[in-house]
């Protein structure tokens, strides 16, 4: 067994797809934990939806798919942040209006794009085990990016993300700030989908984050800390999709609540420990 | 007394509804001014305004501020913060430093020393490490006002300082003001006239308008005359409405 998980490594689609996971790992850790701190679950699975919109914009148009839903996607972030900044529209009507007309967009324009769109599957589902080395270097850069923006303003991105009025009330431009986020946001979704696929990437994006959140409410640690579980949780997905032959997209979701799971009756049970331990010292 | 800052005939409101109608106010250093008025008067209006969290639709706000050192603390109301982000009272304290150290923030050793020192004079110093939504009410509003005041600023604006708090903190967070105004001016919203005319300076009844009382008593009958629909209570051991019980004092 030991033996055949390392012979595995003798092939390149498997080393692409474990380094995959590590970068996927690494940008969503850092951006879902933002995610997860502000409340934006909502947001990023309305923006992830409609970059579906720019995938079949693509097809139609015999584009780059992955660049078609970049485009898409950084547009409708930025537009729905621009919405949710003015209050005449609720924003939860808006984002849900741009996220089924992403997927209407998406559906209508594969529809017309003659020939069978062989893909298709692998955007709404993800598939790890083709990821090539372009795909990698973008992640790579992204990864990068994302990394070095969040290490050099970490302070002022938590404080703004924190109370915004208060950091307005000093003078910080808040909007600047914020359709930059919103825009790495859209960018970690486009670059993941790859990995998990459309309908699970916000998962990836939420999960492991959650899980951290129960162990420390520290902004900084639950990055690296969701950073870690998403290595172990999709590392050990592509492994068991590979020996059990079960689309690895969805075991590594599968893995994840697993992980959630168990930190969470962890954390109950010491809890409730804790307050046996009280009970019989009182 | 030298100005911080000055509303000119000032209106302000959101998308067409306008809440505030030529407000005119100038708040001069060590000033200590109770806003009070009815809920849904534009008593939140005016702080936002002042705070530059809204743009006046008319008029003017003018600012005397010297440097980039921060002009205004703001306290805001403890019911406004999400209990469940993931920051630290430590890290709370520092963000009120954001203006002076602008967008390229880093915090040092010193400004983490400053920090501390703040937590200690609020009585919360061990609490550093916790995450703000572990804190009791009193305490959260220690920290709150500890990063309102970590800069020094010459303004201090407090937004119902006195909600979710025991009396214990009340009675701290008086005797704190009256120290902290020997070096700023206060401006603090309440709804709970009754306290906060025994501590501060003046009033400001808002209600659509700003009326400013130049005395720290008023009357039923002047609040009448100024459009400001509320009860004064006084505080005895059980509380009660009185209606115009001070009818005997000054009017200005």
């Amino acid at each position: 067994m030991t033996e055949h998980i390392f012979q595995l490594f003798e092939y390149a689609f498997f080393r692409n797809a474990i380094f995959a996971a590590i970068l996927a790992s690494v940008t969503c850790g850092i951006v879902g934990s933002y995610i997860v701190a502000r409340r934006m679950v909502f947001i990023s699975g309305g923006i992830t939806h409609a970059s579906f919109g720019g995938i079949g914009i693509a097809y139609f148009f015999g584009l780059n798919p992955v660049l078609g839903a970049a485009v898409f996607s950084v547009l409708s972030a930025i537009g729905i942040e621009y919405i949710s900044g003015k209050t005449n529209v609720r924003e939860d009507s808006a984002i849900g209006i741009l996220w089924s007309l992403g997927m209407a967009l998406g559906i209508i324009f594969v529809f017309m794009t003659p020939g069978y769109a062989p893909n298709l599957m692998s955007y709404l589902f993800g598939s790890i085990l083709t990821v090539g080395k372009t795909d990698l270097w973008l992640m790579l850069g992204l990864s990068a990016l994302i990394a070095g923006f969040f290490i050099r303003y970490y302070h002022l991105i938590l404080f703004v993300a924190f109370d915004e009025d208060y950091a307005r009330s000093h003078r910080i431009s808040v909007n600047f700030l914020k359709y930059i986020i919103i825009s790495l946001v859209a960018l970690t979704i486009v670059m993941n989908i790859r990995v998990v696929g459309i309908i699970l990437v916000i998962s990836f994006l939420t999960i492991p984050q959650s899980a951290a959140n129960l162990f420390t409410h520290n902004l900084k640690k639950m990055m690296i800390l969701s950073t870690l579980i998403g290595i172990i949780g999709s590392l050990s997905g592509i492994y068991i999709s590979y020996f059990l032959n079960i689309p690895s997209g969805a075991t590594i979701i599968f893995v994840f609540v697993l992980i959630f799971g168990i930190a969470k009756s962890y954390q109950l049970l010491s809890i409730r420990a804790g307050i046996k331990r009280q009970v019989k010292s009182s | 007394m030298p100005e911080i800052l000055q509303l000119i005939d000032a209106s302000a409101g959101y998308n067409d509804d306008v809440i505030l109608r030529n407000v005119n106010l100038t708040i001069f250093d060590q000033d200590y001014i109770g806003v009070i008025g009815p809920n849904g008067g534009g008593k939140t209006t005016l702080v936002k305004l002042i705070l530059g969290l809204l743009k006046p639709m008319q008029g003017e706000v003018k600012y005397y501020a010297s440097g980039n050192t921060n002009l205004i603390g703001y306290l805001p109301q403890v019911s406004q913060t999400d209990k469940n982000f993931p920051i630290t009272v430590l890290e709370v304290v520092l963000s009120g430093l954001m203006s002076s150290k602008g967008k390229h923030a880093r915090y040092n050793k010193s400004d983490k020393a400053k920090a501390l020192n703040i937590l200690q004079m609020m009585g919360v110093a061990h609490l550093r490490d916790k995450s703000i939504g572990q804190l009791s009410g009193g305490q959260m509003q220690r920290v709150f006002l500890g990063r309102a005041i970590i800069s020094e600023p010459r303004l201090l604006i407090l937004d119902e300082p006195n909600t979710f708090v025991d009396n214990k903190f009340e009675h701290d967070l008086y005797e704190l003001l009256h120290q902290l105004n020997h070096k700023m001016a206060i401006l603090m919203v309440s709804h709970d006239v009754g306290t906060i005319t025994t501590h501060v300076k003046t009033i400001a009844c808002v209600n659509r308008n700003l009326h400013y009382h130049k005395s720290n008593i008023i009357t039923q009958s002047q609040l009448t005359a100024y459009n400001c629909p509320i009860q004064l209570i006084t505080h005895g051991d059980v509380p009660h409405t009185v209606l115009g019980e001070h009818h005997h004092h000054h009017h200005d």
